[in-house]
């Protein structure tokens, strides 16, 4: 990440993402659904009850038999609770909700621990980052384990660890989820990406945080 | 209703040279970009920003297609004495946000 871009990702107030932030934080307090409650009426102050929570996602759904992410997490709070209709992917207002809820764990190392029932799930998404796909037959660690550091298409290839989503992209001029940079790389191997929230996504987030782990959270950041 | 932040000391000695940062919500949309059926998309654009000091016009920039979205402006005014600053940004389609700010000057 080039000096001007940390400067932007540092500026808290005028950064790009705070647009979105200051939308976060007023969902946060907005009453939704027929349960007419907020996200602050069960959890309080966002800055409290909401610190190190995104650096432990994807964590295990309630059912057990599936990884969520923690926008898939908000749309349960949302649909059972909240008893309003879930937030799309990807839209404007799940991004606010998210990168406010991600930020309360800026600063904090990723906390991923594999257990037997995750197990599973991991080694999906091992194999799925070492799996070449696309009619360039490309896998994720050919770029990101064995040539990080190197240049593509004139762009320093990183090493893809998933610090800070949902994140500001220049390129997009907008913010944006993991999944949205996983179609990306995706489109570019030319392999067909998959539809937004499916389970193949959120096992190779889950792989990139354990793989990640300890490294602090930046969200929302700003990247090239 | 457009979003705005606009960040600038509270306080400053008088003759200080502050640094106003402002930063507005819009699309930006150049006007040259197509759909996918090959219709252009109108310009959108946000085409100018001012701020009076105390209803002086203290600063005026003229937005172009080229500009990113979400523009950030950072500028420079000397604080002359205590008063209010006013921030417009008007644009296409009839876009219009305002924001004040209050300085104190000791």
């Amino acid at each position: 990440m080039g000096r001007e871009t940390r400067a932007m990702q540092d500026d808290e107030t005028t950064g790009p993402a705070a647009l979105w932030l200051l939308d976060g934080e007023a969902l946060w307090g907005r009453k939704a659904g027929a349960a007419g409650k907020s996200c602050a009426d069960c959890h309080g102050e966002a800055a409290k009850s909401m610190k190190g929570v995104a650096a432990r996602f994807p964590v295990l759904g309630s059912s057990r038999d599936k990884l969520i992410n923690l926008d898939q997490r908000i749309n349960v709070c949302r649909v059972e609770l909240q008893k309003a209709p879930a937030l799309q992917l990807e839209s404007r207002e799940m991004l606010s909700l998210s990168a406010y809820v991600g930020r309360q764990s800026r600063g904090m190392p990723i906390d991923i621990h594999v257990n037997d029932r995750t197990q599973p799930f991991l080694d999906a998404g091992r194999a799925a980052f070492n799996r070449r796909q696309g009619q360039l037959n490309l896998a994720c660690a050919q770029c990101h384990d064995r040539n990080w550091g190197k240049s593509l298409a004139g762009n320093p290839i990183p090493q893809a660890h998933p610090t800070g989503y949902p994140i500001y992209r220049l390129e997009w001029q907008g913010l944006g989820s993991l999944q949205r940079r996983l179609r990306n790389c995706m489109i570019g191997v030319r392999a067909e990406p998959y539809a937004y929230g499916a389970p193949e996504y959120v096992e190779l987030e889950f792989y990139l945080m354990w793989r990640a782990r300890g490294m602090k959270m930046e969200t929302p950041a700003v990247r090239p | 209703m457009a979003r705005v932040v606009v960040n600038l000391p509270g306080q400053a000695r008088r003759g200080e040279v502050i640094e106003i940062r402002t930063l507005a919500g819009h699309d930006m949309e150049t006007g040259f970009r197509r759909t996918q059926l090959g219709e252009l998309i109108p310009r959108n654009i946000i085409t100018r920003f001012t701020c009076s000091y105390n209803g002086v016009e203290v600063f005026r920039a003229d937005l172009h297609p080229a500009i990113a979205a979400n523009p950030l402006i950072t500028f420079t005014t000397v604080a002359t004495e205590s008063g209010t600053l006013e921030f417009r940004w008007t644009g296409d389609n009839g876009f219009s946000a305002t924001h004040t700010a209050t300085l104190t000057v000791v």
